[in-house]
Parts: structure tokens; sequence; C-alpha cells
């Protein structure tokens, strides 16, 4: 049985990401560099307006005085940050009327990756904003989100469009000042989502983006702002490939969320960048910046990702709990193969009064990969009565990976209930024999516990996402079992 | 001067005290412990005393403890007094051997080593430097490694005395040696003493530490002890820590266990001003198995600082970890413990537990468990949580016509319970048991003024 496993192992490990296509697309591309000329040439090729920009070049000379962090359990090679195109666009008409007006080429990527950039299917009913390399190509769905008030579109739309919201809301979850990676994306991001739900609006469909990194030595660098005024609600899903490639690829970005009085936002990530081969060359760095506030009384905010991709995964989707009875909600299940490195979890800060959170975290490690969770939970004086329970498994398959814990737990006054559990095994042998006893292959059986394991999590996906993941889930692990 | 300069100042200044005093520091300690000094204030020199930024540190400033005025005992101080008279040292039914350290030094001047009729050793770790070379230098600074924590490096180079005890292979000892740590004179002193406890393959002893603050001046205790138990051997290690406010400690414990070996440690921590805990634990052999229990009971301004490591080197071991803790009035809390499983080291079981109760609004507790394994066929799990006293048994009881005063007194005793039950000597946990019961009642308030003269 033993070399059975060893076979299927093999057989997995050496399977294609089969995102992994490069389009082949005319490019606009600024030269390699990053300096002040730099920043602000991206904000001139986008035309902002004088507020982007000064906002732009304070964050970049603040992250100038910066140091990259080393904190993470995390091997990083060092990062040449002159070395990587910080803009690159596809090439394409100034405006697009129609479907028509779509590259074919780029139109024919997005098909390849299932995203549904025409708007003819509407039986999936999911609005996307795909973004190549560093621009939103093309927003489906918005003029029928217009007539609800619901504001999704490119950021760079939203920044001439409407730049009051994006001025109030803007850096107020992620102040440029908050990391190293979000004063970085700061100077140089280049687009991304904006979704604006007004009062008392429930989303009727899933907002998506759509993520992908076409254009070599590029980094991605893309900022996603949700503004979910009282009494709305949205669902948003994200979702990342890249091409395969023996190089490196920076992809660091900033989501924000606000949610404001009886308001609800859920947002899911399906990650699947490309991690790498299996010597654990080439792949993404993912250093994401991601938090939600909840703002007002009764907010909601809870985030479901998937990670299965990207050679290092490196953040923390966190949730500011200031309004009273405000809940946050954390879902994740990351895996890691190969030479992948996760250090994943999230940040729970209890204000309010009566707030709650929920963290349920699933890690499997394989092959020789590193997958630790590190979270904090933090309750402040005045948070009374907060609530908190975490629990974070981790499941071992195979001998050389590691997984690790580290939660950060502070209380600071008497009426809060904080819990955190974990533990970290092996598949049962006894679970596999069970199964194959009854006719199910190792490498189906293996499957099958490691859905099961991961199921309270994929359940709180929107449909759609959850098959996906769950297929996701297949490809990086089945019959890891060494 | 500048802001590096007052980040560093205790350091400057300890490395200063240590070059004008190298004669005092060195004299009465053997060339093979001088060099080792040596070695260790280099190492200190780079380390430097722990701050914030220091993430084992982060709850805890010591910077700020360590820059002080306080008087260093580099040679032992005449202090008198009458050992019956003030300290009825009592455990009711437990019959100890009883040792005695003052301010750091080992107080029997007269009769520095003792020689068991079974080979056995209990004694002054100066003299036996000197009269047992080949056993101290064994073992003298190979499990607390001065090149990893700064306050390792420190104390090694500047600790003179301590407690040293030898036992040989076969042995057992079947009373248990009682060391008492008390700090005592008019003015406010810096001790570091140095323990080293070895026990030979399939030995066993049991080890009562007890800390006591007997005057009212403040005091800064830095100490460590390493403890080698060797095959087969078995130690039971039990802490009762009831130091007055004014007190702060640094306690550094370092065990190397061989194959097959078991210990069992517990801190009991009554009172204190600051103290900060560091257990660590190597497992360095196939079927250890390890025991660290904790209970901390801190009021007013008190903070307690846990720190475990947990080493699995090999397969095949058993660690477990428990701390329990009740924080009152402003105390705060931290507990850190750390379980590292080895890549090789397979079938592991490893479990750690950190409970704490807030009573009050303004008490803080930050807790880090910590899981690192690079196996994969282990058993490991953490928890910890932060909570109050059940309401619904609260309300069972007081349904039952027990005050609400005295129901919480149960509930909290109960909760310690799950603690004071691990330690392994019966008359020990009795006595501790009584010992809780009225800490928990507050009938014991500050050890200097207590009538019991407690352990």
């Amino acid at each position: 049985m033993e070399k059975d496993q060893d076979k299927i192992l093999n057989e997995v490990t050496q399977s294609e990401y089969k995102y992994g296509f490069v389009t082949d697309i005319e490019n606009e591309t600024i030269p390699k560099g990053l300096n002040e000329d730099v920043v602000r040439i991206i904000s001139q090729k986008k035309n902002e307006p004088e507020f982007m920009l000064e906002f732009r070049l304070e964050a970049f000379r603040y992250w100038q005085t910066l140091e990259m962090p080393k904190w993470g359990h995390l091997n990083i090679p060092e990062i040449d940050y002159q070395d990587i195109i910080y803009y690159a666009a596809p090439k394409q008409k100034a405006t697009l009327d129609s479907m028509d007006d779509v590259d074919p080429e780029l139109k024919a990527t997005f098909d390849k990756l299932g995203i549904p950039l025409d708007e003819q299917k509407r039986l999936s009913g999911v609005a996307v904003d795909a973004v190549m390399d560093s621009v939103s190509v093309k927003t489906t769905f918005k003029e029928n989100l217009a007539e609800l008030g619901i504001i999704f579109c490119s950021f760079s739309e939203a920044v001439q469009e409407h730049p009051d919201l994006v001025k109030k809301y803007m850096g107020s979850v992620v102040p440029y000042t908050d990391n190293y990676f979000a004063a970085l994306n700061s100077a140089v991001f280049s687009d991304g989502s904006f979704c604006y739900i007004p009062k008392g609006v429930r989303c009727p469909m899933e907002l998506s983006t759509y993520f992908r990194i076409n254009a070599a030595n590029t980094g991605q660098f893309e900022r996603t702002l949700i503004v979910a005024e009282d009494d709305s609600y949205v669902s948003y899903l994200e979702g990342c490939t890249a091409p395969q490639r023996d190089e490196n690829q920076l992809h660091a970005a900033i989501v924000e969320i606000i949610a404001n009085k009886n308001a609800e936002v859920k947002y899911s990530t399906v990650q699947n960048w490309y991690p790498g081969d299996k010597d654990g060359k080439g792949g993404i760095y993912n250093f994401v910046t991601k938090r939600g506030k909840c703002v007002g009384e009764n907010s909601k905010i809870s985030w479901t990702q998937v990670e299965t991709g990207s050679a290092i995964t490196w953040k923390y989707p966190s949730c500011i709990l200031i309004g009273d009875n405000s809940v946050g909600e954390f879902y994740s299940v990351a895996v890691t193969n190969n030479h992948q490195q996760a250090d994943t979890g999230t940040k729970m800060i209890h204000i309010g009064k009566n707030t709650k959170s929920l963290i349920v975290s699933k890690g499997i490690s394989a092959g020789q990969s590193q997958n630790s969770y590190r979270g904090l939970v933090k309750v402040v004086k005045n948070a009374t009565n907060a609530r908190n329970f975490s629990q974070c498994d981790s499941l071992l398959l195979g001998d050389k990976c590691g997984a690790h814990t580290f939660p950060y737990i502070q209380v600071d006054n008497k009426d809060s209930v904080v819990e955190h559990e974990a533990t970290t095994s092996k598949i049962g042998e006894d679970q596999i024999f069970y199964c194959n006893q009854r006719g199910i292959k190792t490498e189906d059986a293996i499957g099958l516990i490691v859905n099961g394991y991961a199921k309270e999590v994929l359940n709180k996906l929107p449909m759609e996402f959850a098959v996906e993941a769950q297929k996701l889930l297949q490809i990086s692990l089945e019959g890891s079992v060494g | 001067m500048s802001l590096e300069d007052i980040k560093t100042e205790p350091k400057i200044k300890f490395l200063d005290i240590y070059q004008k005093n190298i004669d005092d520091i060195q004299n009465g300690s053997p060339d093979y412990i001088n060099k080792i000094r040596e070695e260790a204030i280099v190492a200190f020199e780079k380390l430097g005393i722990p701050d914030k930024k220091n993430e084992d540190y982060k709850y805890t400033d010591l910077n700020k403890e360590f820059n002080n005025g306080f008087k260093m005992y580099l040679s032992p101080k005449n202090i008198q007094f009458k050992v019956d008279d003030i300290f009825t040292c009592d455990v009711p039914d437990l019959n100890t051997k009883v040792i005695l350290l003052l301010n750091g030094w080992y107080y029997d001047r007269e009769n520095l080593i003792h020689e068991l009729p079974n080979g056995a050793l209990i004694g002054s770790l100066q003299a036996a430097a000197q009269k047992y070379p080949e056993l101290v230098k064994k073992h003298f600074a190979k499990y607390a490694k001065i090149d990893k924590e700064g306050l390792v490096a420190m104390n090694t180079a500047f600790a003179k005395d301590g407690v040293f005890m030898y036992v040989p292979k076969g042995v057992v000892i079947e009373k248990p040696i009682q060391i008492i740590n008390i700090l005592m004179d008019d003015e406010e002193g810096f001790t570091q003493h140095r323990n080293l406890f070895v026990l030979e393959e399939n030995s066993q002893a049991s080890i009562v530490v007890c800390d006591h603050t007997l005057s009212r001046p403040n005091f800064l205790t830095n100490s460590v002890t390493e403890v080698f138990v060797g095959e087969r051997a078995n130690l039971k290690y039990s802490r009762m820590q009831n130091e007055h406010n004014g007190s702060k400690q640094v306690s550094n414990l370092y065990f190397q266990q061989e194959k097959n070996s078991t210990v069992d440690t517990n801190t009991i921590t009554l009172h204190g001003g600051l103290i900060r805990n560091n257990v660590h634990v190597l497992l360095n052999g196939e079927f250890c198995e390890n025991n660290t229990t904790g209970l901390y009971l801190n009021d007013k301004g008190q903070h307690i600082d846990n720190y475990v490591f947990m080493d699995h080197a090999y397969p095949n071991c058993l660690s477990n970890q428990l701390f329990k803790g009740v924080l009152d009035d402003f105390a705060t809390g931290a507990f850190n413990g750390r379980v590292l499983v080895r890549k090789d080291a397979q079938k592991t079981q490893a479990f750690q537990s950190n409970n704490n109760i807030l009573l009050t609004d303004d008490a803080d507790i930050n807790t880090k468990p910590q899981l690192e394994i690079y196996a994969d066929d282990v058993k490991c799990s953490h928890g910890a949580t932060v909570g109050q006293l059940d309401e619904d048994a609260l309300f069972y009881l007081r349904a039952r016509g027990i005050d609400k005063k005295e129901a919480k007194l149960l509930l909290m005793y109960a909760f310690a319970h799950d603690v004071i039950k691990t330690i392994q000597v019966p008359a020990l946990q009795e006595r501790i048991q009584d010992l809780v019961d009225k800490r928990l009642r507050g009938e014991l308030s500050r050890c200097n003024s207590c009538q019991m003269h407690c352990c």
C-alpha cells in the first residue's frame, strides 16, 4: 500500500498547473524599476486627480523609510524591487462599448480560464470585473447593477467618476503606513475593483473580480475597495491565476471593506496563483493586506478563503469590529504542496460591545511545504461581552512538510470569552483502510477525507466557487499520503 | 545621551560591572568556569537583555527592571537570622532535606557539601566545582546555552554559587530535597544564582524549590537551573513562588532528558511583583515523558509570564503542558508555550493547554500557545481559553444555599485543582492545596507578613 500511495503521490505532484499558459497580447509596459518618477508616470497614465498622486507619493516616501519585515515563518529570497515592472496593461482601445470591442485574444484567455466575460452567460449570474496584469479589462453587468444604485467598476474608473467616495474611503481601513507591502501598493497600485452598495440594497448577484498576471517580470498591485452602506448586503468573489514562469513574481494587493450599520459583506477568495514547479522554481509571492472594518452596529464581515496557489502566501484577512454587536468570521483552507510556503491566518480586533468572531482554519501540508497559521484575537477593555472561538486544525501528508500554529490571544476585560483550539495530525490510516475495504481506491479515499476535513469551510463558499475549490483540492492533494 | 545609549544602558552597566569586578567574580571559581565566564560575557555583549522587540519577551519588558542600581552579591553577605525562629519551614508530614540559599549563596558555610552514604552529593555549586571538577565540568553550561539567551549568558558570566546535586546511577533519594531561596537584606539587591542537578541513569529524586522574600527592600533575581536527567531516571520538580510585590524574578530552567526518562514539573506562583519563568525542555531520547504544569494567582499590579519551550528531538515522546491562572485587580499575565516537533520525531504526542480567568476589567492576559511541527505522524493539540467563572455552575451552587462569595471561591478552587492534583508528592500537594485556598480567600496577602512561613 505504501508503494501505491507513493505512486499516486508522484502522479499528483507532477500534475500540471492548468492555468499556466501565456497569452500573446501586446502589452504596454513601463521600464523596470521604482522611483518617484515611476509613481508619477503611473498616476499620469491613469489620468488621476491630484489627490491620488499626493497619496501615492506620500506612500512611496514612507515606503522608502521601511525595511522588508522578516518575522514570518517563511524563507523569502531577497526581492529586488528595482527589477520589477510596475505597470503593464494589455493594449486596447480607449473605451469599450460592447463585448465585441474586447481583444479576441484577451477574451479567449478569460474563456480558457472559464470566466464568463460574456454577458450572454447570464446563467452564471455573476458580475465579473476582470483584471489582467495591472488593469481592469472588463466589468460585466455594470448597467444592471447601476439600476439598483450599486457601483461596481474598476478602481481607475471609480477614481474618475466617484472621486469623493474614493477619497473618503481609500486608505481608511488599510492606511499606507500599515505595513511594508501596503505602502508599496499604495504607491504603485494600478487598478482593481471598486464596489459601493447603497443604503438598504441587497446585491442580487455575486460580484466577482478575476485577477490574472500575464506579462513577464511584472508585479501585480491592485486594490479592492468595498463599501456597504447601512442595511445592505453583498457577496464578493475573488479568483486568481498566473502563467507558469521560472522567475518569481510579486503580487501585493490591498483589499479594504467597510460595513456600515446592519450591513453584511461576504468576501470569498479562491487563490490559485502559480505555485512554482515541483522543485520550488518560480511561482507567485502573494503578500496581500486584506482588512474589513465593521463600523456600524450589527454589521458583519465574513472572509472565506481557499488558498492553493502561490509559492509564498503571506496574508491575514482581518476584521476590526468597531460597531456594537458586529460579527467577524474567517474560514480558511490553506493547502501547500511541494516547496510552497504559507503563513496565513487572521486578526480579530474586538472594540465594540457584544462583538463576536469565529475563526475556522484548516491547514493541509504535503510535499516539502511549510504551512503556518498565525492569528490574533484582541479584546480591548471596552469590548465587554466579546466572544471568540477559534479552531485551527492542521493535516500533515508526508513526513517532510511542516505545520505550525501561532495564535496570539490578548484579552483586557473580564466579560469576554475567548477560546482557541488546535490540533495537528496525519490522515488516519484507519480511515483510509475503512474506505479501501469498501472498494474505494486510496486516491479517492484521501480525496474524500480531505474534502470532509475542509467541508466546514467549503460550505461557506458560494455554490460555483465551492465546486471549483473542491476540484482544486483534489488536484493539489489527492494521494499525497506517503 | 542619545536614544541608543538609553536603550543599551543596562547592558553597558553590567559589562562595566563585570570588567571592574573581574577579580571578585572569578575568585573562588576554578579556571574552567572562569573560561566559560569569558565566553559568556562576550555572548552577553552581543545578545543583551531581551526587550519587547524580542518576540519571546513581547509582553514583559525586562530592560526597565534591570535598569536599577541594585547591589550585586559578589560574595556571601553575613546576615544573621535564626533559621528556626523566623522560618519554620514546615510542610506537615513531609520529611525533607532542607537546603537554604540566602541571596543566592549557599547558607550553611560550615558544611558546604553533604556526601550521602549512597554516593549522592548535595551542596554548594561553588564548592562542588572545586571538589568535583570532572563532574561539574561535564554538565556545567551544557544545557543552558549561552549563545541563545542574553539572560543565561549574563547569569553564566556573573553567577558564583547555587545548589549542586548529584544522584549516581541507580540511586533513589527517598526524601524530597527542599531548596529554599531566601531574599533578605536591608538594602535592595540583585541575585544571580545557578543550580545544577544531575541525575544519572535509573536514579530518582524529588526536589521542592521555594522562593521567599523575608525583608522589605526590592529584589531582582536572574537564576539559571540546569537539570540533566539520565536514561530511565525520574525527577519530580516542584516550585513555589511566594515573594513580595517589590521583587522581580527571571528564572531559567533547563531540562535535558535522556531516553525513557520522566520529569514532572509544577510551578505554583502565589505572589511576586514580576515573574518570568522560562522552562526549556529538550527530549533528547526516545520514550521520554514530560509533564509541565503551572498555576498562577495574581492580583494588584503583579505580572506573571510563563514561557515553555518543549523540544521533541526524538520519536515516541510524550509531553503535556497545563497552565492555569486567575488574575485579579490590575494584574497582567502572559503565557507563551512552544512545542517543536523535529523532523524525525514521529509518534510524538504533545499537548498544551492554557486557561485563564479574569476577575476584573483591569486585569489582562496575553496567551500564545504555539505548535511547530515538522513530522507527520504526530498527535499534537493545544488550547487556550480566557473567560470567567461558569454562570450556570455559580447558579447551581447558589440555588443550594451557598452564598455568592463562597460559591465563587469553590469554583476558582476547582479551577486551580487541575494543576494542584498534578503535584506528585502527596504531603506537598495537600499543603499547596491549603495555601491556594488561603490565597484565594485573600488570607495570604503578603509573604513577609504571613505568619505561617509557608511551604
